[in-house]
């Protein structure tokens, strides 16, 4: 799981390391817009432009929808994911943690057979 | 009699639930097939305590481990890498209750709440944390769950001065 969040952050900061696409994210938060705008606006070609966006994507950051021929893009759900995902890696931390206190009681509860027994005798 | 139980099929390990109650309040409960005066045991004993809290498999390795459980008592864990967590116990009752403070990020910290409630030879054990605001609690979610926090804060920064710096968009 931590190493998925690495990965995760990894993306994102890939994605965040260069000029353009940090603009374009930038454009995105303020409003959506197509491939095509966005190529005339970073002064790019449209494959530049495809790139540049697909990297975002991956990384979360961006989300595209495709509506006829237009391929319209927004800022993704990623940071969102993020803060529901925390609760489960929490989660997740607690149950490694009380399955090794199971075996603590375990040895706990060996401990109070053996000793029971002893005053028994 | 003691041979015959011991050959039954090892139970399932019991579910833990997560719930965040309110905005600055999160629930941990686990159910445990032993009697309360144990599970506050392992909760209580330094040397019990130090096996479970850092579970091996999470590479999580703790240091040291000092508890002074009663009332005003205080505890500190240091895990690798300089990482510390310490408090006091606001309230301890044997076997039931446990109540501390988390004391590492200065004052105004979340307290943690432990009770043990013993039904039919096993314990429901619930842990509560209270946060002094949703921003403490969402904070402490992206950091105590894997030590992440810094980075994330990191990266919200970036988000928000790409947010904040508006019209300056490259257009060249």
């Amino acid at each position: 799981m931590v190493q998925y969040t690495n990965a995760n952050l990894d993306t994102s900061f890939a994605a965040l390391s260069d000029v353009t696409r940090r603009g374009v994210l930038e454009q995105l938060i303020r409003a959506e817009a197509s491939i095509t705008e966005l190529a005339e606006k970073f002064n790019m070609t449209l494959t530049g432009m495809k790139k540049h966006v697909g990297v975002l994507e991956q990384a979360g950051l961006v989300i595209t929808q495709k509506v006829g021929r237009v391929r319209t893009c927004k800022v993704g759900p990623h940071r969102l994911a993020e803060a529901t995902a925390w609760l489960e890696k929490y989660r997740q931390l607690w149950a490694a943690r009380f399955d090794e206190l199971d075996g603590v009681i375990e040895d706990l509860k060996q401990r109070e057979k053996i000793d029971g027994r002893k005053k028994r005798e | 009699m003691a041979a015959r139980k011991e050959s039954e099929p090892k139970p399932m390990k019991n579910r833990t639930t997560v719930e965040r109650k309110s905005e600055r309040e999160l629930i941990v409960m686990r159910t445990f097939d032993a009697p309360a005066q144990i599970v506050f045991e392992a909760w209580t004993k330094p040397d019990l305590f130090r096996r479970w809290w850092a579970p091996r498999s999470r590479g999580i390795s703790l240091l040291s481990c000092e508890m002074d459980v009663r009332v005003g008592g205080g505890y500190r864990l240091v895990f690798g890498k300089g990482m510390e967590f310490f408090g006091r116990y606001i309230e301890v009752t044997p076997h039931s209750r446990l109540v501390w403070t988390n004391d590492e990020g200065g004052e105004g910290g979340p307290v943690t709440t432990v009770t043990f409630e013993e039904k039919g030879g096993k314990t429901l054990l619930v842990m509560h944390e209270l946060y002094s605001s949703k921003e403490a609690l969402d904070a402490a979610g992206t950091g105590a769950a894997d030590g992440m926090g810094e980075l994330f804060g990191q990266l919200d920064e970036l988000l928000a001065t790409l947010g904040a710096s508006g019209g300056r968009v490259r257009s060249g």
